[in-house]
């Protein structure tokens, strides 16, 4: 058939060769981020492998890698692996598991039902489930910081409900304030791209599930179900990563509270509150290899995507 | 019929946890911009609706307090500088990786997708040690946070553009160049225009996401005068604030929404198919695979 077609030798030679000009048009792009990114990156290991100045204690990056030298990494690890940094390490990635399974009890049926589900409303619905994500993030969590105070609404309407008898401060350093303030945070982040998968889902093949005698529920286990598995990988990712980081939901919901400190705290508590970039470097480096495996995933997942979307 | 009653049944449901979310995510934004009404100190009891906290406070109105004014125009500054700078480098990107077919051109593609799932720390911490250790000579402060945000975002703008053109494809442009076109009159006349919807998409995005940048901002600010209003937000919650810093928020949004809005617009009528809502939706769900 492609020979009968016959432009396809001209098609494969072009794809060996391309022409230089596509080149030149990526080309301060990829210069830019390899100035700003992949050097910065490389800063931060610069940093981390490098010395601290005697007398001034601040940090001499060491540009070299031949130089390294990784007593301050070797302390962190110890500190990550047993010591004090390994609470908030557990911490944080156990306030991650609750709010990402808090996503998915939430997030699925309203992906469905905009996908699937909400018929004429489709429009409607969707343009209120992209709103949030033009509200800033912090405007977000600030509304809830009304809310929670002692005689915020959040109180009245429990008390009015008679789910609790006296009124609560929930902004005194509770986990649970911090997982519901995550989940009511990155939810916009994880239904859109789960929505794109479900609607991508085609309606037939459910059809055929309940053809051949499957009850509702059955022909969403087995057919549905795992059809949507890419979209729901796809959607923990993209909320997990920037959930690992994050440092201001549970400062900003919880006063600082030492209570409810994450891995992000430490971090930015080296660099910008006690002045040890090395420590807070090396701690930059062994999130990022915690998160490799994440990482990995998105981008070998997309890159296969955008091969089958050229073919 | 039993199936039928069944499904029935479960839509209804579905509806409901759907519509219930929707009022949790947006009933307090929208009481937070009541707050901002207030007309006394607190921020959680509501008591009268004036408009001290936006002008009719001397002090501490959005109006009359310096630092508020200031973190404004920084935020919108940048914002707008970064989207000025970042959508035609992302643009020229999508395009050539589009097309450069190479060795190098799969790292490329791959190192651009990188940031995109750097979380936002890693970012903020990365590029305050490469200004304080390396580019020294970069002016501290809102060069600084600029050049944070571009890098921020530009992908986000290759992702979005990127996807319009694979759905694109090349007949048009091959056209106009059997059409006598030159390579960049083809781009210019014919790729650009059809590129416009994932054009205007980008910068919506990249605007919502340099105004609602709160970490690299952060990470890079020198002080009070290049603080942005997510930091202003940031740090005014602790201490004993008041109803001047929904206000302010209030402010931004109405900002954001409307020039979302007017991206949409715009969006709506180069798009031939239409529908706003779903075309934003698909390029904000195309961010993540």
């Amino acid at each position: 058939v492609t020979a009968a077609l016959s432009p396809a030798p001209r098609v494969v030679r072009r794809r060996r060769r391309s022409p230089v000009i596509w080149t030149f048009f990526a080309m301060p792009g990829v210069g830019w981020l390899i100035a700003f990114f992949v050097l910065s990156v490389y800063a931060v290991m610069a940093v981390a492998f490098g010395t601290v100045d005697p007398i001034l204690r601040t940090a001499v990056p060491e540009w070299n890698p031949l130089q390294w030298n990784f007593t301050a990494m070797g302390d962190v690890l110890d500190r990550v692996f047993g010591g004090d940094l390994g609470i908030v390490f557990q911490r944080t990635f156990w306030f991650v598991v609750a709010s990402l399974a808090g996503c998915i009890v939430i997030g699925y049926p309203v992906a469905y039902y905009v996908a699937r589900k909400a018929g004429k409303r489709r429009g409607l619905v969707l343009m209120l489930l992209v709103l949030p994500f033009w509200i800033s993030y912090l405007m977000r969590m600030l509304a809830w910081t009304n809310l929670l105070q002692t005689d915020g609404m959040v109180n009245d309407v429990l008390q009015f409900l008679h789910l609790q008898s006296a009124p609560r401060n929930w902004l005194d350093g509770s986990a649970s304030t911090v997982v519901w303030g995550l989940v009511y945070g990155y939810l916009p982040f994880f239904i859109l791209p789960l929505y794109a998968t479900l609607e991508r889902i085609d309606g037939r093949l459910i059809e055929a599930g309940r053809d051949l005698g499957g009850s509702a529920m059955q022909t969403f286990l087995r057919v549905t179900l795992p059809l949507s598995v890419p979209g729901l990988m796809a959607a923990s990712v993209i909320t997990i990563l920037p959930m690992f980081g994050d440092y201001y939901t549970n400062t900003y919901l919880t006063s600082g509270s030492p209570k409810t400190e994450m891995v992000g705290n430490q971090i930015e508590n080296y660099l910008l509150g006690t002045s040890q970039p090395q420590t807070g470097a090396a701690l930059v480096l062994v999130l990022m290899a915690f998160l490799f495996v994440l990482m990995a995933y998105y981008l070998v997942v997309t890159i296969r995507q955008q091969r089958l979307a050229d073919r | 019929m039993n199936p039928f009653r069944r499904k029935h049944g479960s839509a209804r449901w579905l509806a409901m946890v759907t519509w219930v979310y929707i009022l949790w995510s947006l009933l307090p934004v929208l009481v937070a911009v009541r707050i901002s009404f207030n007309s006394g100190k607190s921020r959680s009891s509501f008591q009268s609706p004036s408009f001290r906290w936006y002008w009719g406070d001397p002090v501490s109105s959005v109006w009359h307090d310096d630092n508020l004014h200031i973190a404004m125009f920084n935020t919108l500054q940048l914002a707008a500088l970064c989207m000025l700078i970042a959508t035609p480098l992302g643009v020229a990107m999508a395009i050539g990786l589009n097309r450069w077919r190479g060795k190098l051109s799969h790292a490329a593609n791959g190192l651009m997708l990188v940031p995109i799932v750097t979380p936002e720390i890693v970012f903020g911490v990365a590029l305050f040690l490469v200004f304080t250790q390396a580019y020294t000579g970069v002016p501290s402060g809102m060069t600084r946070q600029l050049i944070g945000h571009i890098t921020f975002t530009m992908s986000f703008v290759v992702v979005i553009v990127r996807g319009r053109l694979v759905a694109i494809g090349d007949q048009y442009e091959e056209a106009a160049r059997d059409l006598g076109a030159s390579r960049l009159q083809a781009i210019r006349l014919v790729l650009l225009p059809l590129l416009a919807p994932a054009i205007f998409a980008s910068v919506m995005v990249v605007f919502a996401t340099s105004v609602d940048d709160f970490v690299i901002s952060s990470f890079l600010s020198t002080g009070t005068s290049t603080d942005t209003v997510p930091i202003k937000i940031y740090s005014g919650a602790r201490g004993g604030s008041t109803p001047a810093l929904n206000a302010l928020a209030t402010v931004m949004l109405v900002f954001t929404l409307l020039a979302v809005a007017f991206a949409g617009l715009a969006m709506h009528r180069m798009s031939r198919r239409g529908g706003d809502a779903d075309g934003t939706a698909g390029s904000l769900a195309s961010l993540s695979v």
